[in-house]
């Protein structure tokens, strides 16, 4: 053993290495939010910029939005349908059954509206286009594209980040549109509410504000969660094993990132 | 030696240095290629070979040091100039780099689609004759992962001369083929060459390949240019590395 394995044996001060690690952490956290922030910045810069290829945009709007049509009106009829099940047991025990609806069409299109279609979108669209684009950085194909004269922001991540920007919106108006059907499914046919009651109840309390609350934060997430994906893919190293490690990353990054903007979200809506 | 240049070289790397955080990948290199030569970039892995043809394009920046290309310092350019020296050059990536969701044909007229104006039989009449320059026909419609990793070399060079550049580089052409392959794309490099009269620049580590179609090589070690000319000179060139690199080769080969 030479005296330097002495020193880096048990005897180090373990607050040195936790102090250690925090630090490494924040640090990795701030180098990925400053890497998001100017990647952000590329791709506004680059979209507002002519060649505009429209024929790529359509085709990410198409991947993005029109493929998970399905998926987040069936997510969206099983929330509701989940959401009005659980606040009926519970007004059921004070006599407020007729509050069903609103409550569901108040949580439906404020909050999870908008998180679910987000991480749907992140779950169906964004894993493919992190592995795509890492796949193209490992195999040189964006460095061809640059070689070509074609800058690769532009060719390749704008139409990714608008489609998020653009269609995450539209998904959660679709997902409004199946809760609040789900919703009415179990409260009417199921539980035996009046049909004017739900509707009188949800109408007097659910306001346009609130429809655009959610359409906001489906904007912010869509775009968040595309852009993450686009980022950890662009800047994935390593091969198979890089390609692989930077979509498990930005997953859970990009759902990491829904739950703490909602949050803050809420906050400037409801300060 | 050959006399004095009457024309300015094409590409000329002066004084280049790049280190990636602690590490000196490249240490002052000075290199001339002349208009229509090729020339070999030779040296073993991690010796900066890559860094080298980088910054020769622009995809990177050095920390020290000047890159002319075709009269232009491009060291200091911005994107936008950039990306207009680049279109002087065509490259030929390592493993083809094709665009594997899209079949040849959309592979080799890609340029052509984004930086000109012709119409699509234009387009259709221009890619054939790329392709019939490196020997292709009736591939148009493959995909790249149907083709043979000499074919998609091929496919590869017709995609970088498409909008007829000026330079051509070429990123470890024979790395990883079978000695069919390669003396099949070392032939394609020497027939591009003579068909289309552009300057080549080919990185590698293979000598024997590098023997057959360089008119100039230059042996690159620890970040330094320390031997170059033309590959007869410097079979008998003494610097050490050099011939220890090369003696591997001839005792392996003949």
């Amino acid at each position: 053993m030479t005296t330097s394995d002495l020193e880096s044996s048990p005897k180090r001060n373990p607050l040195v290495g936790l102090v250690e690690g925090v630090g490494n952490g924040v640090l990795g956290v701030f180098q990925t939010v400053g890497g998001l922030v100017s990647l952000a910045v590329s791709v506004a810069v680059w979209t507002v910029r002519p060649p505009f290829r429209l024929q790529n945009l359509f085709a990410q709007f198409d991947f993005v939005g029109v493929g998970s049509i399905v998926l987040v009106a069936l997510t969206g009829t099983f929330s509701g349908m989940v959401f009005a099940t659980q606040s009926w047991s519970a007004f059921e025990l004070f006599g407020a059954e007729s509050l069903v609806g609103p409550t569901v069409a108040l949580t439906v299109t404020r909050e999870l509206a908008p998180v679910f279609s987000a991480l749907m979108v992140t779950m169906r669209a964004c894993s493919a286009m992190c592995t795509e684009l890492g796949t193209m950085r490992v195999t040189e194909q964006v460095d061809a594209l640059e070689t070509m004269a074609v800058n690769p922001v532009q060719y390749l991540l704008v139409p990714r980040v608008l489609a998020g920007l653009c269609m995450v919106p539209l998904l959660t108006m679709i997902f409004d549109t199946a809760g609040l059907f789900g919703g009415f499914f179990v409260a009417v046919p199921l539980k035996g509410l009046s049909v004017g009651t739900f509707v009188l109840r949800t109408q007097n309390l659910l306001a346009p504000a609130d429809i655009w609350e959610g359409l906001a934060k489906g904007a912010v997430f869509g775009f968040t969660v595309t852009l993450i994906a686009c980022y950890r893919g662009y800047n994935a190293h390593g091969g198979a094993k890089g390609v692989g490690q930077a979509t498990t990353r930005a997953m859970v990054d990009a759902a990491m990132a829904v739950f703490i903007e909602d949050y803050f979200m809420g906050l400037l809506f409801h300060p | 030696m050959s006399a004095e240049p009457k024309t300015p070289p094409m590409i000329s790397v002066q004084d280049l240095w790049k280190s990636f955080g602690d590490n000196q990948v490249l240490t002052g290199i000075d290199l001339d290629i002349e208009e229509g030569s090729t020339c070999v970039i030779l040296g073993g892995s991690g010796s900066g070979k890559t860094v080298l043809i980088k910054h020769m394009i622009g995809l990177l920046k050095p920390d020290r040091g000047k890159v002319f290309v075709d009269g232009e310092d491009i060291v200091p350019m911005d994107d936008r100039d950039l990306e207009r020296v680049r279109r002087k050059f065509g490259m030929v990536f390592q493993g083809a780099a094709l665009f594997d969701s899209m079949t040849v044909y959309e592979n080799v007229s890609f340029a052509l689609r984004e930086h000109s104006e012709l119409s699509e039989d234009e387009i259709r009449a221009k890619v054939r004759e790329k392709l019939g320059v490196v020997g292709l026909q009736n591939v148009e419609e493959r995909y790249p992962a149907e083709l043979s990793g000499g074919m998609r070399k091929r496919v590869g060079l017709a995609r970088a001369i498409v909008l007829d550049p000026k330079i051509v580089l070429y990123d470890e052409p024979t790395t990883g083929l079978d000695p069919i392959t390669t003396d099949y794309v070392d032939d394609m490099i020497v027939t591009a060459q003579s068909k289309l009269q552009v300057t080549s620049v080919v990185i590698s580590h293979d000598i024997a390949s590098s023997f057959k179609v360089a008119d100039k090589v230059a042996f690159l070690f620890k970040g330094k240019i320390v031997a170059q000319g033309p590959p007869q000179e410097l079979r008998h060139n003494p610097h050490p590395e050099l011939q220890h690199f090369l003696q591997m080769w001839f005792e392996k080969g003949e």
